[in-house]
């Protein structure tokens, strides 16, 4: 994959609508004949990134190229790219001969080749002998099928795919993935698919790029994102995960849940604050408490179809989740192991809550656009400040505190929540909390006057 | 059937006497004489006379030409009016709607007095200025409904496909909006065809329409005479719309 070259490329490229950033900075290269995948939960940017490479909306700023030239302006019927869209947008007024040949006949080519070319692509989706019906009279999966054909008939050098499966049931949705793979390699040209679907974004791509609010989290392959997740958000949204605070204590040796445990990871400094993220499939769980690392008392047990998944209870009051293929009776206690290689250490993207303030007078501080209440500072009003918070020191409150915020991320940690709390102003509040919020909550922020560490500008 | 059925019978009994009724002394009219013996004398006489043929086909004539302009004036504006980019505002679309409040008549009397101080001679050009301004709501509203209804995706996937914006007008939205064209015809072409008080306001009666002459006949106590012209023009009425309402049907379904 590597040798190939590079047919899209998009830096800085940014997106507001209004006051809302949907892209923010974006860079990304894609290579000819890949298939790659925009992930991300709704409302991350993935579509509009989508609609920017079709040309349907223009950047801000930042530049998209295609073959080296700069396609920004370009209107989207000058562009040699074709898009299936989410709900198909089959033209109802034409069957689907018409539909399929819409593009070959705005080009003007005979009739025999147009006649020839949709014949074949029809072959192609197998839906030979469809011709003549009215698109209206097609069920989802054979409507998806011509939309398809109607895109890739004019051989496009990059098929573009908006979440073109979400409309399908599940069983419709696991064939066409197949069958999409397959026509990918059988038309060798390029892919870019838009899902929210992180089962769907691994079997189908060669590459998967992770968005989360505006910003690319991860660009990889399907194996290196589900292995090694750079940050909570990835490792939280692809696939089930234990994700754990923990100390890397030297090169090769990091603790969590109460534990030392061997890894492979190097190069992170001693004694150094990191999160953790364990597979559930990845922990060993056995009757046998003796070879194990550490022991745990399993609370629940239940049949996923291939494999059982258990919640268990560690020595030090963790809980952990565990996939495998044997039930443990619940109550019981068991002895579990990880291996090094499934230990998958992740920097901190921070330690703690960093604010910027001003001082409103000495024991007064205006930051999250609210005022906070601080011990004496000996600084003077209208000083700027920089202002520390540990997670666990700030208090969420179902009525108003001095701020106010949504929860927009929740993570669970084995034994406590890790909340990202967003305020009016767009600033982040990451709290530890043993409460259990709800995402979209509406939360009061409240932070006692000693938690606060200022210090001058 | 049984209790809830009984709810219908007030729609049932109105339906009878303002509508079957009418229709039923309509056609015996037509086709008795005075005596109220059966006659055809009174149908034969639209085929008979020259002043009444020249001005039913005065009225197709007319009542098209204010169709077309119609559809010229009325799809450009609700097509902006529909397009949020070119238009911001719900206000214009109400702007549009508004002169509808008033009553037709007036609104023509007033439009005949403006011509008149404006030393405009009344003639063809005032009635059909004047039937524009009178039914463009009628057209502008449905095409405006069924275009701002209309999934944007279509026109997107046309231009993917390689369309320009010309060729996405022509070859999508149009078809598309025929359903909403096709309303707005039926709703401007049959009440002009059997209008009469606007061209006797605004031609001062120089040009006779079909409907004048109806008028004129019930005037003069010819009411048999009468009843036949008005028989043609239902028959002519009740055909468009059945054309008219099939095509749609079809149209709608294809929509869905």
């Amino acid at each position: 994959m590597s040798d190939k070259k590079i047919i899209i490329n998009l830096e800085h490229v940014s997106k507001s609508f209004g006051d809302k950033v949907v892209l923010d900075d974006v860079n990304l290269y894609i290579k000819e004949g890949e298939f790659i995948t925009f992930l991300g939960p709704s409302g991350c940017g993935k579509t509009t990134l989508l609609r920017l490479i079709a040309g349907f909306l223009a950047p801000d700023s930042g530049v998209i190229t295609l073959d080296g030239k700069d396609i920004s302006e370009l209107p989207p019927h000058k562009r040699p790219l074709n898009t299936v869209f989410q709900r198909y947008a089959l033209f109802p007024h034409l069957d689907v001969y018409d539909n399929v040949a819409f593009g070959l006949k705005l080009r003007k080519l005979p009739s025999d080749e147009i006649d020839r070319k949709v014949a074949r692509v029809l072959k192609l989706v197998s839906m030979t002998d469809y011709e003549d019906r009215d698109v209206n009279s097609l069920s989802g999966g054979q409507q998806q099928r011509i939309a398809i054909a109607r895109a890739i008939v004019n051989e496009p050098r990059v098929l573009l795919l908006d979440e073109p499966l979400s409309a399908l049931d599940l069983k419709m949705r696991k064939d066409m993935q197949i069958e999409l793979k397959e026509m990918h390699k059988k038309l060798g040209i390029t892919f870019i698919y838009v899902t929210h679907d992180q089962e769907e974004a691994v079997t189908l791509s060669d590459t998967i790029v992770v968005l989360n609010e505006g910003r690319i989290q991860q660009i990889g392959t399907p194996v290196d994102i589900y292995n090694e997740p750079q940050n909570e958000f990835v490792a939280d949204f692809i696939g089930e995960s234990n994700i754990l605070n923990g100390t890397m204590l030297r090169d090769r040796r990091v603790s969590f849940i109460g534990h030392e445990f061997d890894c492979v990871d190097e190069g992170f400094g001693e004694n150094v604050p990191v999160d953790v993220v364990v597979r559930p499939e990845d922990i060993y769980i056995m009757n046998n408490t003796e070879a194990a690392q550490f022991t745990a008392k399993v609370k629940s047990c239940t049949f996923k179809g291939v494999h059982y998944e258990m919640f268990v209870e560690t020595d030090n009051g963790c809980e952990l989740m565990i996939q495998d293929y044997n039930a443990f009776e619940v109550g019981s206690t068991v002895g579990l192991y990880i291996k090094p290689v499934d230990i998958q250490v992740m920097h901190k993207q921070c330690t703690c809550n960093v604010f910027e303030g001003e001082m409103n007078g000495p024991d007064s501080v205006w930051m999250l656009g609210a005022d906070f209440d601080c011990p004496d500072t000996g600084l003077q009003k209208g000083d700027k400040v920089r202002v520390e918070v540990d997670f666990d020191k700030v208090e969420l409150l179902d009525n108003e505190g001095t701020a106010e915020g949504n929860v927009s991320f929740i993570l669970y940690k084995g034994d406590h929540y890790h909340l990202t709390v967003k305020t009016k102003e767009g600033e982040d509040v990451l709290v530890d909390t043993n409460d259990v919020w709800d995402k979209n909550d509406m939360v009061g922020i409240s932070i006692k006057p000693e938690d606060l560490r200022i210090s001058k500008l | 059937m049984g209790k809830r059925s009984a709810w219908a019978l007030p729609y049932f009994i109105f339906l009878v006497f303002f509508v079957v009724l009418p229709l039923v002394l309509i056609a015996f009219y037509a086709l008795t004489d005075a005596q109220g013996h059966f006659t055809l004398a009174n149908m034969a006489a639209f085929f008979k006379e020259p002043k009444i043929i020249n001005s039913f086909i005065v009225s197709i004539e007319v009542a098209l030409e204010n169709t077309l302009i119609c559809i010229a004036i009325g799809y450009p504006v609700a097509y902006i009016l529909a397009d949020s980019s070119l238009n911001k505002s719900a206000v214009t679309a109400l702007l549009f709607i508004l002169p509808m409040w008033i009553n037709a008549l007036m609104r023509t009397i007033a439009t005949a007095e403006i011509f008149h101080a404006l030393g405009i001679g009344l003639g063809k050009g005032t009635l059909l200025f004047g039937m524009a301004y009178d039914y463009l709501p009628f057209m502008i509203y449905p095409i405006y409904t069924i275009l701002s209804k209309m999934d944007k995706s279509y026109a997107e996937a046309a231009q993917d496909l390689g369309a320009s914006p010309a060729k996405v007008f022509l070859k999508v939205t149009l078809p598309l909006s025929m359903p909403g064209v096709i309303s707005g015809v039926m709703m401007v072409f049959l009440p002009t065809v059997s209008t009469f008080a606007i061209s006797e306001i605004l031609t001062n009666n120089t040009i006779q329409l079909f409907g004048s002459v109806i008028q004129e006949q019930f005037y003069n106590l010819m009411w048999n005479q009468g009843a036949a012209l008005s028989l043609v023009m239902l028959i002519l009425i009740g055909l468009t719309t059945l054309l008219g309402g099939k095509r749609q049907e079809e149209i709608d379904g294809g929509l869905i």
